[in-house]
């Protein structure tokens, strides 16, 4: 048995191991190519990245991703590719700070119906998939992409200053700002403060890990997701799961915007950054949909892409920050079925000596 | 069906052995899939191999066509040792293979589809003409009757089918293999096909016919194998067997040996199914009608050919298939409208068919399949909490009093053999005190230990009051562990049998049709005109001459049914 358990901690340390190791390599090999030095060039992108300004922004920004790998990873459970995070929280974020700046209310309470406004508006827009999917059998994959064009759509729409938005300046469109009560504070660290809705984002991940690992909800999914049909044999109401799953993964997306929303931007305007989707779906590959693999991994995204700003300084270019991403992913990915199979056949193996042992103890036991 | 199967006799001895395939043995984790096959195809004939579903049919012939490598035995092909280790080999060969599921593309042409993968022409330029002009001589050669030109999705079932066969001829195939080609025809496009097989074999083709459908085979086949538990167990030609006596060659004619025989029926009523009618997609009934009930401490047999019905009525009593009409009552609840969970929490365990499918989550623990079907009650969950521990508790408790041999509870499902991971399933069904057991095909391709300790955790369960009902292809063990059975036949119970005297061959040819009073012994009990009596007062007059205490008379099933239908034997 303690054998078994220190098999079983080298098995799941080996894959992210291989991961690094390969990702280190193989970035390498890019830089050499390119013509820049490996060493010099990780060598400031670490400086610069411990950094307190940085650390700051690695922070915040791996909140953010942090919140949009959930979302994901919910979905990937039980394989459904949630793909539309992206436009969830974009479509969740512009009708919370539509409300937040619309609404007279006192501060915390307001914050509270904000963070509501766009769970329920993130759940929404991703019910629509399921809806499309349990209804009509379309696949939550090219729904919700083309939900993230409709949902960019309205968003464009609406923020006109002849409907919900405002002109600030004589060229900025956005919403009404939310009134400064409804600051969400930071916390301090050094110098500066983090976002304060790192702990709404720490909370959703203990959330996560006690529904998904410790609930019968949390089993039913899983099940879902190993197998239909065991699932379905067992009782479990797959249309239900789908729909449960998605207005979940949806709520959560909602979170996504929200950071930069009440800690730093406080109205929506037509720059609300994009793409946070499918950053997150990145990491919550790279996470291995675990809640803390998909901290690591927001904090390894974020912290390359902060470490890459130093890189234009240095005369590298700051898209090989971009392969380097696209290489740990590929790698997480191709270590983790390695091991994985690795493991399998060694336990199947020791299945296999167990019984050939006991057979041979019990000759002739059997009628 | 087809012609007479004594219509043409088969080219007698003339032909040299094309295939020979000697002490194939291939063994899997734990279980033997094939042990000792031999097997001799002459040339120029259509050699059927049969045998149940599980038997080993399709291993064997993934290693006569290199999908799987033998680990004992060797393959000779036209008199010369053969070893492939991949199709392409055994395609080099000359051996070809129609796979059950075609494998076409429904937006190419014939054309297209036929040079998929062997493309003639130079330079990666399709010479269409050239491959046109082929298919169609290999056509006419062999009466297929193939339009090069046509679209795929533009044809039909028995179409597609020939395109396959041409497939595999337009590559060189002078040896085909057809896994179970009839499954996907209708009855005017089996004949059709069986013509095909014909020509075939006339103009020196030899056919390897793989079928579970026994009148089929007799019509078509020159000399048929029967396999069974991964053995061969005879080689027989047509004219000197009956479809009765391949019965049961195929399920095992011996004695059983899962016996059971002091009788442990009490007088309540478990399950009652009434008038329970099921439909396919098109409509179709595929349980028509069906009635039965099942009593406290009673095992249910229901024999049959497969694809009869079987499956359907456990899918339909366990909620996962929609009742179109009908009942079903257990133990005076209606359970017609809950959902499959809501049975499960009645006291409904399911041994399913399939269990990899159904039955297991392959890629997770031991303890975490043991929650599988039991999510929402104890020793599994307190309120909406997984209970790990208690979880873990009982999984340990299922390895060892059902013998489940692993090195620890934490390991994945897929890392078992089949016969360890269906005594975990055994187990786990047989926790929460359930009142009736789904048993389909319990032992199906366990090894001959787990199917003893398999039969033995059934005898205790049914002696402690459980209700089963047993689907098996395995008629030594339904014979053994039943203490009624009915036969099962076009979605329609149409025989009752006492297993206490009836014989493996007289339920084989009941299940193709003939009805048990058909029977050489005639020993067999059509359930006669009517059964009045409710299902709380047995009948003392079975024809079983069970006395008071009877199992025949399961209740009000019997009454609206015929026991043989004269009208529907082919056999």
């Amino acid at each position: 048995m303690k054998r078994v358990d220190w098999q079983r901690t080298v098995l799941v340390l080996a894959a992210p191991t291989l991961a690094v190791v390969v990702a280190v390599l193989l970035s390498s090999i890019v830089l050499v190519v390119s013509g820049n030095s490996p060493l010099r060039t990780f060598e400031s992108m670490l400086d610069f990245g411990i950094d307190p300004d940085s650390v700051i922004q690695i922070l915040n920004k791996s909140t953010t991703y942090y919140l949009s790998a959930l979302a994901v990873a919910i979905g990937f459970r039980m394989n459904l590719f949630n793909i539309g995070v992206d436009g969830q929280y974009r479509i969740a974020a512009f009708f919370a700070a539509v409300v937040g700046g619309w609404l007279a209310l006192p501060g915390p309470l307001l914050i509270v119906v904000v963070i509501l406004v766009a769970v329920a508006v993130g759940a929404f827009w991703a019910g629509i998939a399921a809806v499309l999917k349990v209804t009509r059998g379309v696949s939550e994959v090219i729904s919700t992409i083309m939900l993230n064009v409709i949902g960019a759509g309205i968003v464009a729409y609406l923020i006109d200053p002849s409907r919900l938005g405002v002109l600030i300046g004589s060229q900025q469109v956005s919403t009404e700002p939310m009134p400064e009560s409804a600051y969400l504070p930071g916390i301090p660290l050094g110098e500066g403060e983090v976002f304060g809705f790192i702990l709404i984002a720490l909370a959703c991940g203990i959330g996560y890990w006690l529904l998904l690992g410790r609930t019968r909800f949390g089993f039913d999914l899983k099940a879902t997701g190993l197998s239909e049909t065991a699932a379905v044999a067992s009782g479990v109401d797959v249309k239900r799961m789908i729909l449960r799953a998605m207005l979940l993964s949806g709520g959560v997306a909602g979170l996504v915007g929200l950071p930069l929303l009440l800690g730093e931007s406080h109205s929506y305007g037509q720059d609300f950054p994009a793409g946070f989707g499918f950053a997150g779906i990145a990491i919550a590959l790279l996470g291995r949909n675990h809640p803390v693999g998909i901290a690591i991994g927001a904090l390894l995204w974020s912290f390359l892409e902060q470490s890459s700003q130093i890189l234009d300084l240095e005369g590298v270019p700051k898209e090989i920050v971009t392969i380097m991403q696209g290489i740990t992913v590929l790698s997480v990915v191709i270590a983790y079925e390695l091991v994985r199979r690795f493991s399998l056949a060694q336990q199947q193996r020791r299945v296999g000596a167990e019984l050939r042992a006991a057979a041979r103890s019990d000759e002739g036991a059997v009628p | 069906m087809a012609s007479a199967p004594t219509a043409e006799q088969p080219a007698a001895s003339v032909g040299a052995p094309a295939v020979e395939l000697r002490g194939i043995t291939k063994r899997f984790p734990g279980v033997v899939a094939n042990s000792d096959v031999d097997i001799v195809v002459r040339a120029g004939t259509v050699h059927a191999i049969v045998g149940e579903n599980g038997a080993g049919k399709s291993t064997l012939m993934k290693i006569l066509y290199g999908m799987q490598k033998p680990d004992e035995g060797s393959i000779a092909v036209n008199g010369r040792p053969a070893a492939f280790s991949s199709p392409a080999d055994a395609i080099a060969a000359g051996i070809g293979m129609v796979h059950q599921h075609f494998m076409l593309a429904d937006n190419l042409t014939v054309l297209e589809n036929v040079v998929l993968g062997a493309e003639p022409g130079t330079l990666g330029r399709l010479d269409a003409r050239a491959a046109g002009r082929r298919i169609r001589e290999i056509s006419d050669a062999y009466g297929l009757g193939v339009q090069p030109d046509r679209l795929v999705e533009e044809l039909g079932v028995g179409d597609r089918q020939r395109i396959e066969i041409l497939k595999v001829l337009y590559r060189g195939a002078r040896i085909l293999i057809l896994d179970e080609p009839t499954a996907v025809l209708v009855p005017q496009e089996v004949d059709e096909l069986f013509a095909n097989l014909r020509e075939l074999k006339a103009e020196g083709i030899t056919v390897l016919f793989i079928s579970h459908k026994l009148d089929e085979v007799l019509a078509v086949a020159d000399e048929i194998t029967v396999i069974r538990r991964g053995t061969t167990v005879a080689t027989v030609r047509p004219d000197e067997v009956t479809a009765r006596r391949l019965a049961e060659l195929m399920v095992g004619g011996e004695l059983p040996s899962p016996e059971t025989r002091e009788s442990t029926v009490r007088e309540r009523v478990v399950l009652t199914v009434e008038a329970l009618t099921v439909r396919s997609p098109d409509g179709r009934a595929v349980l028509d009608d069906v009635t039965l009930g099942i009593r406290a401490g009673e095992v249910l047999g229901i024999a049959g050919v497969e694809g009869n019905g079987q499956a359907e009525l456990v899918e339909a009593i366990m909620g996962l298939r929609p009742a179109a009409a009908g009942r079903i009552v257990l133990a005076d609840r209606d359970l017609t409208a809950l959902d499959t969970r809501e049975r499960r929490e009645a006291g409904i365990g399911f041994i399913p068919e399939d269990r990899q499918r159904q039955g297991l989550l392959l890629e997770a623990s031991l303890w975490e399949n043991r929650i599988l079907g039991h999510q929402t009650r104890p020793p599994n969950v307190s309120g909406p909490w997984i209970n790990r521990d208690g979880a873990r508790a009982d999984t340990e408790r299922i390895v060892r009093e059902y013998d489940v041999r692993t090195p620890s509870i934490d390991v994945l499902a897929s890392a078992l053999s089949g016969g360890n991971q269906q005594k975990l399933i055994v187990g786990r069904e047989m926790s929460g005190d359930p009142v009736l057991l789904l048993a389909a095909h319990p032992t199906r391709g366990v090894d001959v230990g787990a199917q003893a300790a398999i039969w033995d955790a059934l005898r205790t369960a049914r002696a402690e009051g459980l209700a089963v009902l047993l689907i098996s292809a395995d008629l030594d063990e339904l014979i053994g562990l039943s203490d009624t059975i009915q036969v099962i036949l076009r979605g329609r119970l149409v025989a009752d049998a006492d297993p206490r005297s009836v014989t493996p061959e007289e339920l084989g040819s009941a299940m193709t049709g003939a009805g048990l009073a058909a029977g050489p012994a005639g020993r067999a009990n059509p359930a006669g005109p009517a059964n009045p009596a409710g299902p709380e007062a047995p009948d003392p007059a079975a024809p079983g001459g069970r006395g008071p205490t009877g199992t025949t008379g399961t209740g009000p099933p019997t009454s609206d049914r015929t026991a043989a239908r004269p009208g529907e034997g082919e056999a």
